[in-house]
């Protein structure tokens, strides 16, 4: 494929907001309706089943709260990675990046423990409606994880190059949602009980 | 005077594109794209407009089909049906459902938003192209791909799904009721991506029309179908997200045994519905608002008039967008929700269709006083807001949660969203085709040809549907494979209507064969060019070749002045394009 010549569209600003960012903002917008949606029926649900909270008891906490540390440690490194791409550093962008990669690994081998034992233990997908939310939410949001790595790796790469370095903050915004719905999902999975 | 000056500069500026456009393909001298490259795997907003357009075409084919069939066999029930055969009460039920889906969501949507919306938006706005066309390109991918699933779908063991295009649950959750398992599973897989495909859609044309305008142009400036395209993406987006929750939750019911709507299991049946509505309304307003924006902006050109109100027609419209929220329950007040939030929903619907009314008296009052010529692209932008009122009228009758207790599930619901919804993409499809398809080929459509075309859908179309309203008044119940099974409802009179409704649809059908003649003569045999600007109207897409070139604009247009100005008495021609200069 030919390395087409960017369009002049791309090179306007009416508004004065680079226009990756105004598409990062969609792309959060939507997302944030998606899981609106999800765990506004969720918390519908558990208003009107007192019972679930003997099924949220056999969450495990201490894993959940792990994670949270995981994830907004991993934020930190992408502000690094940010702060870095504004000063022109490349190779520095993409070193926290791929650091704030790691974190997400983390947090997915933590979650695959956590799942493997609950799946275990008898905790499975269809054994109450607690239970099918907690992997719908949590599973559709550890996709999102995974797409947010896949993501700032092509971006690492590039920055490392020097290339394309105002991706590293629209990677960044969408690594701070990512980590803003587990803010969400950790409390109203792990701690309420 | 001014368009020879204009058409001049495009001869020598156009050259100095080109010579742009090598470096775009990186070689050193001009040349064609091969087919895959061109028509597959473009990148060019005019091209992904198309490839949208000729989908959603052959889609809207296979959902016209499907009605085809299945007013045949309501009016001759149990009869051979031609080119289809014997009908059975499951494919009944399968081809009602998939032709509300593939009509809404593969035919309205693609041609209405991004057909139109991929067309319009960089030209009317003085841009090469959208901001990101890879992104571009990837949503119409995604939303072929959805289209193959569908069809996909009607071919699996089981067959197609069958449970209304409101899939509502336990139905569509359990095959066990529904008998087509993979059938209801790709159906919520196709469904699911198509609104991806959108949301990526979305994507270009928000930022697009907000960032990427020509020099002078204000927001206030853009033409009322950019605006309106783009408010419906804005709907879009913030009102799928839970059903895009739904539809997983929903895939998982049908598929992993999880009970989220399974009442037996202590799911909740009408969570959906809220889901469902939650996003359907707001929906209605997607489809909606594009095709009102393109007959306010045909409307203004023929009338030769600024269009009456148009600020205030846009407020109208973000209050519309607003309250298109706040009354998704009005399609659900048989289904045992709180009278008092039915109280509250009638309410609200009631009030939008106040800013729906005035938008269509805007039109007319913009019709008013102006010199009217009849063209057929003028006179499909006038029948759809004429047929249009009848479909918001009709649901006022059915806001009332009252009434609607007896209307509900009838006859006169289908009539009622037929009446808003083939003005919007069967009337809407060829008011955009006939005023536009000038600029997207360079060539005229027959005139004559057009308006027997048009005159004889228009038969056909309220022949279809005035009959329904009355079989629903007298108790016809929508869903019903065969009336002869409801003694109450096997009467000679209903039949009749039920008949001559079918016949409407045949009469229909066969005068898009004079739609297909006009193609064939104009674009094979007449070949009459329509030079750039065939209406003399004002917007950017005429003040630039047709067809356009890759890059749409010799130079890059500036802009003076909004999109309207038609008829002003201190000057000699009856327009004004927004990109000419003020006279020093
Ligand atoms: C003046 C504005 C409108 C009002 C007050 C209105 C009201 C209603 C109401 C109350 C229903 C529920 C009837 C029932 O199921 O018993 C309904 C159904 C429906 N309306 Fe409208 N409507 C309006 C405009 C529209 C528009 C613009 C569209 C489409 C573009 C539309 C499409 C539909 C559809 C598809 C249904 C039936 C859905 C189904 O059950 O399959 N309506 N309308
Ligand atoms: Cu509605």
């Amino acid at each position: 494929m030919s390395t087409a010549a960017k369009p002049i569209a791309t090179l306007r600003s009416v508004t004065g907001v680079p226009t990756g960012r105004l598409a990062m903002w969609w792309l959060l917008a939507s997302e944030i309706v998606i899981f609106g949606g999800l765990l506004m029926t969720y918390v519908m649900h558990r208003i009107g089943h007192p019972e679930w909270a003997t099924e949220a008891a056999h969450t495990n906490t201490v894993a959940g709260a792990v994670n949270t540390v995981v994830l907004l440690s991993s934020s930190l490194s992408a502000v690094l990675a940010h702060q870095a791409a504004q000063t022109g550093n490349g190779k520095k962008a993409a070193n926290y990046l791929w650091l704030t990669i790691l974190g997400a690994c983390m947090f997915l081998v933590i979650k695959s423990f956590e799942w493997t034992h609950e799946i275990k233990e008898g905790f499975v997908l269809t054994r109450s409606t607690f239970w099918s939310f907690y992997y719908c939410a949590a599973g559709l949001h550890a996709l999102h994880v995974i797409a947010g790595s896949i993501a700032m790796a092509i971006v690492a790469i590039d920055a490392a190059k020097g290339k394309e370095l105002q991706r590293v903050e629209y990677a960044g915004i969408y690594w701070h949602f990512v980590d803003v719905v587990w803010v969400f999902l950790f409390p109203l999975l792990y701690i309420a009980k | 005077m001014s368009q020879t000056a204009t058409h001049h500069d495009h001869g020598t500026a156009t050259q100095g594109h080109d010579a742009h456009g090598h470096d775009s393909h990186g070689h050193g001298h001009h040349e064609e794209p091969g087919f895959i490259k061109k028509y597959l795997w473009s990148t060019d907003h005019k091209m992904i407009a198309q490839q949208y357009m000729w989908t959603g075409v052959a889609m809207a084919l296979i959902g016209g089909y499907l009605a085809y069939a299945f007013r045949m066999q309501l009016a001759f029930p149990g009869k051979f049906i031609p080119a289809y055969g014997y009908m059975s009460s499951l494919q009944y039920n399968t081809a009602v459902t998939n032709h509300g889906t593939i009509m809404i969501f593969w035919f309205a949507m693609p041609v209405l938003i991004a057909a139109f919306g991929n067309f319009l938006i960089p030209l009317m706005i003085g841009c090469d192209d959208m901001v990101f066309p890879r992104i571009n390109r990837l949503s119409y991918q995604v939303f072929l791909l959805s289209a193959i699933i569908l069809i996909a779908s009607f071919l699996v063991p089981g067959g197609g799904f069958n449970g209304a295009w409101t899939a509502y649950p336990p139905l569509s959750g359990n095959s066990e009721y529904n008998m087509a398992h993979w059938g209801s599973t790709l159906w919520v897989l196709a469904v699911a991506l198509e609104f991806v495909a959108f949301l990526l859609g979305g994507i270009n044309f928000i930022t697009t029309a907000m960032n990427s305008r020509a020099p002078g142009m204000r927001l206030w400036d853009m033409p009322l179908v950019v605006w309106m395209i783009v408010i419906a993406s804005i709907l879009f987006m913030a009102s799928v997200g839970p059903l895009i929750a739904g539809a997983v939750m929903l895939l998982f019911d049908q598929n992993f045994g999880t009970f989220f709507f399974a009442p037996e299991r202590g799911g909740d049946p009408v969570l959906w519905q809220h889901l469902f509505w939650f996003f359907g309304h707001p929906e209605v307003y997607v489809v909606l608002l594009p095709a009102m924006g393109m007959s306010g902006d045909i409307i203004a050109t023929f009338s030769r008039k600024k269009l009456f109100a148009y600020k205030t027609l846009l407020y109208t419209v973000f209050g519309t967008g607003i309250i298109s929220f706040f009354v998704w329950a009005h399609h659900q007040f048989i289904a045992g929700i709180d009278p008092r939030m039915a109280n509250i929903f009638t309410v609200t619907t009631l009030i939008i269709s106040v800013p729906i009314a005035e938008m269509c008296f805007l039109f007319i009052a913009t019709l008013y006083g102006g010199s009217i010529t009849l063209t057929v692209p003028m006179l499909w932008g006038l029948a759809f807001v004429g047929e249009f009122l009848l479909g918001g009228v009709t649901g006022i009758f059915l806001g009332a949660s009252g009434a609607d207790i007896f209307f509900h599930d009838s006859y006169f619901v289908v009539a009622h969203f037929h009446y808003t919804f083939v003005p919007i993409a069967i009337i809407g499809f060829f008011m955009g085709f006939t005023y536009w398809s000038p600029k997207m080929f360079g060539l005229m459509l027959d005139e004559t040809l057009g308006k027997i075309h048009f005159w004889i859908t228009i038969v056909g179309f309220n022949m279809i549907f005035i009959p329904l309203f009355f079989t629903g008044l007298w108790g016809d119940h929508r869903r019903i494979y065969n009336y002869n099974n409801f003694s109450e409802l096997a009467r000679p009179e209903l039949q009749d209507l039920r008949i001559i409704a079918t016949v409407g649809l045949l009469i229909m059908i066969s005068a898009q064969v004079f739609f297909v003649i006009n193609l064939v003569k104009s674009y094979f045999v007449t070949k009459k060019k329509a030079g750039d600007n065939p209406w003399k109207a004002n917007t950017l897409e005429w003040q630039c070749p047709s067809p356009p070139p890759h890059g749409n604009f010799a130079t890059m247009p500036n802009v003076y002045r909004g999109p309207y100005e038609y008829s002003l008495p201190e000057r000699e021609s009856d327009f004004w394009p927004q990109n000419e200069p003020p006279a020093a």
